[in-house]
């Protein structure tokens, strides 16, 4: 299937490096100043967004993101000022893929008919539910699958070989490999692990692999970038939206360019 | 043609193998924690056929916790309460004395259990979130017991309220870890604690202290709380010769009521009440999920929940620490929906006035979570004929609760 993300991803391929993944909270610190954050995100040569839908009990999420949800939900920000940030987006950047991340509970409190098609209305290309496993796809994947967005699996330290199968039945987009086991922002995976997790990854799907958790700077990102098809960066950007507020756009559009200029200059050890 | 023959329909025989009761329960978890659940659910399996982890179970609840604990005959009580209802009403009331148990309440008998299954499962370590601090007591008392490094979650408000508890917890060995985030309460104290376990999944078993989170917690928390109905069906049958009209629990995420209520559940001529927290009233602020809160994903499971419009979570109020929760366990939120127990939310007003009322007639001081069932049972057994029967479930004692009773009633200690 042709689409932005794998359009995306070929073309990051194609230049023989890996893709740029930046996490930001929608409505951080406002609904107002994160357009601006979103337009810094690819003027600093992100390729792909994952744009959080705040929750009051994000109980994955280290303590930046967790105070990046507070931010939002005590600002105001609804879900139906998420998917407007989301298609304002889209009319803005037509070509960059846009993911929305985060917990089951705000994303089915409607149904998931119901938000699977504001997904589709707002151009949304994928979907992460951190607290939707295989086990529990029904609740979420054939909506989205019917309109077309693509629901990502994650794949963590503790999957193993044998529960590796369940986790790539249904992938699709691209596979997100949790470095840690552990929230997010948090403790930095040691590259050797890594290596060997998407050795066994690679092994099992051909859909592009995603690095996060952990990713803090331009050099670990290079790192992981000679060996995955995508590198997410998140609480390192949401640190700077939480110390520079209204005025983060220029500071996160900087650091961005950071990682960005680090992973074009990275070498993907493995050919196409 | 063969006759349809029609199986015996049970309430008991939930949940599915998928840890769904109905439209409830599952397992709402982070991929990195769902290998261990699964390794929960296989080691719980294999636990629950092994005589040896029965009888290991059963032995520690008989010279250790003091069980099995009585089914004492409220006769101050059903009278003073005769006194009141119209001629020939007023039920006979009994309390199953959960509150006798080592460290005053229901909750040891599931951190034994569970306990011997983190034992089983090679882990040394265990975590827990708490409320009130009854549950980080009894998982605090099991860890000494085993001989487990134990880390308690604790919301840094309900640290301020239950000092004594807090204590307790640190006298017996264990870390208590105030949390800060969110409203710092018991929801909070939960995420953080499943943010800890995420985090340390390798070494470490979280005994979750209700019967709720992913399956299978739901299932075996209630399974080692059944210990309550099974002893109160027996107690009664000695008793009386005759099963009870109607069962009265007090429901936080209701495991206490879960536990009297499951040996029940298939004798429809046993009614079951279930009784919420409705703090300052359902207009209000309060913690009665079922009365005030929609079916919507927490914690690991799907199941009632207090939250608005776009899935937040609100805040729950009760002045009972240990109701103080915006969800209710999966297999209530079922057995709401299929009618066959009913939940009644109870105000932090009435709870206060039958705190005061069961210590007077009965010299027994309630937790503010059980007065919350004896005020259930208050008005309903004036409205029943007197030759009914009601058991309440006294799920806890009320040491722990008289600051916070002084305060609200304006004594000062």
């Amino acid at each position: 299937m042709t689409d932005r993300l794998s359009t995306r991803f070929a073309a990051c391929k194609a230049q023989g490096r890996a893709a740029l993944i930046t996490f930001v909270t929608a409505g951080d610190p406002d609904v107002a100043a994160t357009p601006a954050i979103l337009d810094a995100l690819v003027a600093g040569g992100a390729d792909i967004i994952e744009l959080g839908m705040p929750f009051t009990d994000p109980m994955a999420d280290g303590p930046a993101i967790e105070l990046a949800n507070l931010r939002s939900l005590g600002s105001g920000t609804k879900t139906k000022d998420v998917f407007a940030l989301a298609a304002d987006f889209r009319t803005r950047h037509p070509e960059t893929p846009l993911i929305l991340m985060g917990y089951a509970n705000p994303m089915l409190v409607r149904g998931s008919a119901w938000f699977a098609d504001q997904c589709q209305a707002a151009g949304v290309d994928g979907v992460i539910c951190v607290d939707i496993p295989p086990e529990e796809d029904a609740e979420l994947g054939p909506a989205l699958r019917a309109v077309g967005v693509h629901l990502v699996r994650l794949a963590t330290p503790t999957t193993d070989a044998a529960r590796l199968p369940t986790v790539l039945n249904g992938a699709s987009g691209f596979l997100y490999h949790v470095a840690v086991a552990g929230i997010t922002g948090k403790q930095q995976a040691a590259q050797a692990n890594i290596e060997m997790a998407l050795a066994k990854l690679k092994a099992a799907t051909d859909l592009p692999i995603a690095v996060g958790f952990g990713v803090r700077t331009p050099e670990q990102a290079a790192a992981i970038g000679r060996i995955a098809d995508g590198v997410v960066v998140g609480s390192a950007i949401v640190d700077i939206i939480g110390s520079h507020g209204d005025a983060a756009a220029p500071f996160v559009q900087e650091f961005v360019a950071s990682l960005s200029a680090a992973l074009a200059t990275s070498i993907r050890e493995t050919a196409a | 043609m063969t006759d349809t023959v029609t199986l015996p329909n049970s309430l008991r025989s939930q949940p599915d193998d998928n840890g769904h009761f109905g439209a409830f329960g599952g397992r709402y978890v982070a991929e990195t924690l769902m290998p261990l659940i699964l390794e929960l659910e296989k080691v719980y399996k294999e636990a629950k056929a092994d005589p040896a982890f029965d009888a290991e179970f059963a032995e520690l609840l008989r010279t250790y916790v003091g069980r099995p604990n009585p089914l004492y005959y409220a006769e101050r009580l059903t009278q003073a309460l005769r006194a009141k209802a119209p001629a020939g009403k007023g039920a006979k009331i009994y309390l199953k004395r959960e509150e006798l148990n080592h460290t005053g309440a229901h909750k040891i008998n599931n951190c034994i259990g569970q306990a011997l299954l983190a034992r089983r499962m090679g882990k040394k370590k265990v975590i827990a979130e708490t409320g009130a601090g009854q549950h980080g007591v009894a998982t605090a008392t099991v860890a000494a017991l085993f001989g487990m490094e134990c880390k308690i979650f604790m919301g840094a408000k309900d640290v301020e309220r239950q000092k004594p508890n807090v204590f307790r917890m640190k006298l017996l060995g264990a870390e208590v870890i105030p949390v800060h985030s969110g409203s710092s309460t018991l929801k909070d104290s939960m995420n953080d604690a499943l943010r800890y376990w995420v985090s340390n999944v390798h070494d470490t078993f979280y005994i979750i202290g209700t019967a709720a989170g992913p399956h299978p917690y739901p299932e075996l928390v209630r399974d080692f709380q059944s210990i309550i109905g099974k002893e109160a069906r027996a107690q009664m049958l000695e008793a009386e010769g005759r099963l009870p009209d109607m069962l009265i629990a007090p429901v936080g995420g209701g495991s206490n009521a879960i536990g009297l209520f499951h040996p029940f559940l298939d004798d429809p001529e046993v009614a079951m009440i279930g009784v919420e927290a409705a703090g300052e009233g359902l207009d209000k602020k309060h913690a009665a999920s079922l009365a005030g809160g929609v079916s919507g994903i927490l914690h690991g499971n799907r199941t009632y929940l207090l939250q608005d419009e776009d899935g937040q979570i609100t805040e729950a109020h009760s002045i009972s620490a240990g109701l103080d929760y915006p969800g209710i366990g999966p297999e209530h939120s079922w057995l709401h929906e299929i009618g066959r127990v009913k939940y009644m939310p109870i105000k932090d007003d009435e709870a206060l006035e039958s705190f005061q009322t069961l210590s007077r007639l009965e010299g027994i001081i309630p937790a503010l979570e059980s007065a919350h069932a004896v005020a259930a049972a208050e008005q309903v057994a004036p409205t029943l004929d007197a030759d009914k029967i009601i058991i309440v479930n006294l799920s806890g004692r009320g040491d722990k609760d008289i600051f916070t009773v002084a305060d609200a009633l304006g004594v000062e200690m």
